[in-house]
């Protein structure tokens, strides 16, 4: 299919970036979103011109490093990530906007590569439990009630991609630092910490420049990894309990 | 001289590996390493070059036991590293469920696995450890799967008769990294882990005889600059991406462990890689990488492709009696169970008969009809649902009314730098953990082995046998105007500026799927003289085109990711040399590597442990000139070969 991309050209932080249309031609339905811009970079380097830079690593759907606003949306159309969202979701002749994740939070680095270390700062002020190597009792010494560890289970899916942020017309990481504080705060090895894990991982959100949660519910709509609403409900309880 | 006039040199005679009874090797170990007073460790900093499992357990460890760590990795966070795409599970001799598993038990299965070309008193140090890893990781919070009883639940995996394999439905890697990530954060925020993420590590610095470095480049800037230390960890992972097609990510390269063996750190068994039976085929040259499914689908689906050559009608037009369900009918015994390596091969073949299916015939139907007859949809959806729920995202093809297509692909790489018992490379003060290093898994890794291998040399292998490599050794700083920093840093730079300077018509990808696609088909999954000695004349073509032809748009100073790939294949082009020369050298099969020239009478392979019962470690002495060979005879004193049998 032949295909015209509206694509977020920036080149640094500090530069002023702006929509460049590209026109791309025999994109097999069986490509996935990334290896159509695979197609577009194979070009422009022929042409001398920059590739776009995007971030991506494992092309799986775990990693996490890939991320863009397709159409508006984080991630397209499919709820996944956009290294699995493949063409067969467009069709011939579409004109299609790609940009990068857009938050306050999330300055651009280039093209569609944005600085997501605040997230990595959330969970260095509390997303942990403190079990120094070599501490660790035996493993069956502390049964887990299998309801706890499969709510931990679900929470703990987050690949940290951002998209949530993303999609949040406020640019809020609640659900983000939700999937974290639920995924320990269930679990006995969390406990000790249970209370300060959330006031710091909510202090350290605030800090960074997230905007506050309004209940919008497009961050778990965005998920490619299904973190539920409800993770923000326990979330705000856990911080009240606090 | 032509590179295959390789030389033999000194054998390896010393593993550092203790005496006495291999069940007290390690304890002795750790009691006779030389300590590093708690308030001295603050002033010896560490660098750790990967956040994977390896490198995140060893950086968080060694920060919590007071040293100054500075932790390199080339993603935009340390959690986002390649272990976290593992799916299966980790092995651990727990024997909760009291069916005969034991420390010697994984041990005996791990050197017999390999196919006896590991070290026994490393594999039998993994099995201790196992055990304290799930204790830890469990410590951390990782949701492993449990019964209702509140206990771990484990499994069955690889073809093993125990049930030994903890996992988290099938996101082991993620949770598991994710844990030892969060462990790293917490050091990063107090201050103990000096963290630099998209940096890229460019070559190693040796200064009097010892690592004392690294120069890596600030992928977002491009400066390239040196960071000195006491010791230096390479945590980088495996080489599988030499191939282009493979199941690693991306961005996973060479370059660290490769410019390490440029500096004298030996090379081992490269020809080790790992071959996965049950990847997602590829469904067009433009396909970027390939997906594996967990291999437990075997279990449950018939494999099979047309008896007729050619034969492109849909497979529910092809009746059950023009059907080849080729692994039934050579392996009557095992069927579509058998090892990853006979059922990858077998593939190969039945393709390159021209009975493939799919896209360019590159596939084998992994069939559930009659699993859904025999059990019912609902029971086959409850074992594989995600699985098939990927599959259909992938392909967009339902597996539950038309058969899978599948064909193997590289997985893990078994070889890589040579170390002693205690991890350490033949460069002093520089280490190799995890993937990276040629330790523990032989010719062959089974499953759930790799997270076992990194998370132990992580936590519980390297800190200890750090510890004695900066207690025993007097070391002075490296001033910062010392010449080696400035003239390795301008060799990096250098390098960079030649590939931008060249400016012609053919971009990095291209040349990667040139190589890849060269190495596959001569260095894959069945070798042979002829076709190796062919890789061995191409290569340096192709590595010669690149030095015409390579073009690389932008400058090094600003994010240029095609500069990056542009520089990798450098290092690729060198590793693929010597995975050739080192599979064109041992002429046995063994594991992974199978020569087709030594095959038993039913087609299996077979060692020649006489002349073959060693680990290649091999000298680099240039560019395109012959390595020298250096053999660490293996001793077998606990398992003793046996050639395997699966018919």
């Amino acid at each position: 299919m032949n295909l015209t991309l509206r694509i977020w050209r920036q080149q640094g932080p500090d530069t002023p970036g702006e929509m460049t249309e590209y026109r791309v031609s025999g994109i097999s339905e069986d490509m996935s979103f990334l290896e159509m811009l695979d197609t577009l970079n194979e070009e422009l380097i022929l042409r001398g011109e920059r590739p776009v830079a995007f971030d991506h690593d494992c092309r799986e759907g775990i990693c996490g490093a890939c991320g863009m606003v397709i159409n508006g949306q984080a991630h397209g159309p499919e709820r996944t990530t956009t290294c699995q969202l493949h063409m067969r979701h467009f069709r011939d002749g579409d004109t299609i906007d790609v940009e990068p994740w857009r938050a306050g939070a999330f300055p651009v680095v280039r093209d569609l590569v944005v600085d997501r270390s605040a997230l990595d700062r959330i969970i260095g002020s509390g997303g942990y439990v403190t079990a120094p190597t070599g501490s660790a009792p035996e493993a069956h010494a502390t049964p887990v009630p299998k309801e706890a560890a499969d709510l931990a289970f679900e929470h703990a899916e987050c690949i940290g991609c951002g998209a949530c942020v993303a999609a949040c017309p406020n640019g809020s990481a609640m659900l983000f630092t939700a999937a974290k504080v639920v995924h320990l705060n269930v679990l006995p090895q969390g406990a000790p910490e249970r209370a300060s894990r959330v006031r710091n991982m909510v202090g350290t959100m605030d800090e960074e420049g997230f905007g506050g949660c309004t209940n919008t519910g497009e961050c778990a709509t965005a998920c490619p990894k299904g973190i539920p609403l409800s993770g923000i409900a326990r979330l705000n309880r856990e911080f009240l309990r606090s | 001289m032509s590179y295959l006039d390789y030389t033999l040199g000194e054998p390896v005679v010393d593993t550092a590996a203790p005496a006495g009874p291999i069940e007290q090797r390690w304890e002795r170990r750790r009691f006779e390493a030389k300590l590093v007073n708690p308030a001295n460790r603050r002033k010896h900093t560490v660098i750790v070059v990967g956040t994977g499992l390896a490198g995140g357990a060893a950086g968080a460890t060694l920060a919590e036991q007071g040293y100054r760590v500075v932790q390199f990795c080339f993603q935009d966070s340390p959690r986002r590293a390649h272990s976290i795409a593992a799916q299966g599970g980790i092995n651990a001799a727990k024997n909760y469920r009291n069916d005969g598993d034991s420390v010697r038990r994984l041990f005996y299965d791990t050197v017999k696995g390999g196919d006896f070309r590991a070290r026994e008193s490393n594999v039998h140090r993994l099995a201790e450890v196992s055990v304290e890893i799930i204790d830890q990781c469990v410590a951390q919070g990782v949701p492993f799967a449990r019964e209702y009883g509140g206990l771990l639940d484990t499994r069955s995996f690889g073809g093993v008769q125990v049930s030994r394999t903890f996992y988290a439905r099938g996101q082991t890697g993620q949770q598991l990294l994710l844990g030892a990530y969060q462990a790293l954060s917490r050091q990063i925020a107090a201050g103990n882990v000096e963290m630099h993420p998209r940096t890229e590590m460019l070559d190693l610095l040796v200064v009097d005889g010892r690592a004392r470095g690294i120069v890596a480049r600030d992928l977002v800037t491009g400066e390239i600059r040196s960071y000195t230390a006491d010791a230096v960890v390479l945590a980088t992972g495996g080489y599988g991406n030499v191939f282009y097609l493979s199941t690693n990510a991306k961005n996973s390269n060479a370059t660290a462990v490769w410019r390490a063996h440029r500096r004298g750190a030996l090379f081992a068994n490269p020809c080790f890689t790992q071959i996965h039976p049950t990847c997602i085929p590829r469904s067009g040259d433009h396909q970027s990488k390939l997906t594996l499914m967990s291999e437990s689908l075997r279990n449950d689906g018939r494999i099979w492709v047309p008896k007729a050559k050619g034969d492109t009608r849909p497979p529910a037009q092809i009746p059950e009696d023009e059907r080849d369900y080729y692994l039934e009918r050579i392996y009557p015994a095992f069927g579509n169970l058998v090892p990853r390596d006979i059922a990858s091969r077998a593939a190969k073949v039945v393709c390159d008969e021209g009975r493939g299916v799919g896209p360019g015939g590159q596939g084998v139907y992994l069939d559930f009809a009659d699993a859904i007859a025999r059990l019912g949809r609902d029971a086959v959806e409850a074992k594989y649902g995600n699985l098939f729920e990927m599959y259909q995202r992938i392909t967009a093809e339902d597996p539950y009314t038309v058969p899978m297509r599948i064909y193997p692909a590289i997985h893990y790489t078994m070889g890589g730098l040579w170390v002693d018992y205690d991890l350490q490379t033949t460069i002093p003060g520089l280490f190799a953990i995890g993937e990276a290093n040629f330790s523990d898994h032989g010719a062959n890794r089974l499953g759930a082995s790799a997270l076992m291998q990194g998370l132990a040399d992580g936590y519980f292998v390297l800190p200890p046998t750090l510890n004695d490599y900066l207690g025993r050794t007097k070391l002075d700083a490296v001033p910062a105007d010392h010449p080696e920093l400035a003239a390795v840093e301008a060799e990096s730079a250098d390098r960079l500026n030649l590939i931008l300077a060249v400016d012609g018509d053919r971009t990095p990808d291209s040349f990667h799927r040139e190589l890849g696609e060269l190495l596959w088909e001569e260095c894959g999954m069945a070798r042979d003289e002829a076709g190796l000695r062919r890789a061995l004349a191409r290569i340096p073509q192709i590595r010669e085109e690149f030095w015409r032809r390579i073009k690389v748009p932008g400058t090094g100073e600003e994010l240029n990711q095609a500069l990056e790939k542009a520089n990798r294949l450098v290092d690729y082009f060198e590793l693929a040399e010597l995975m050739c020369l080192d599979a064109l050298h041992r002429a046995e099969s063994c594991g992974g590597h199978f020569r087709t020239e030594s095959a038993t009478p039913d087609g299996e392979a077979a060692r020649r442990d006489e002349e073959f019962g060693y680990a290649a470690a091999w000298e680099f002495t240039g560019t395109g000139t012959a390595p020298v060979l250096h053999k660490e005879q293996l001793v077998f004193e606990h398992v003793h070969p046996t050639q395997r049998s699966y018919a």
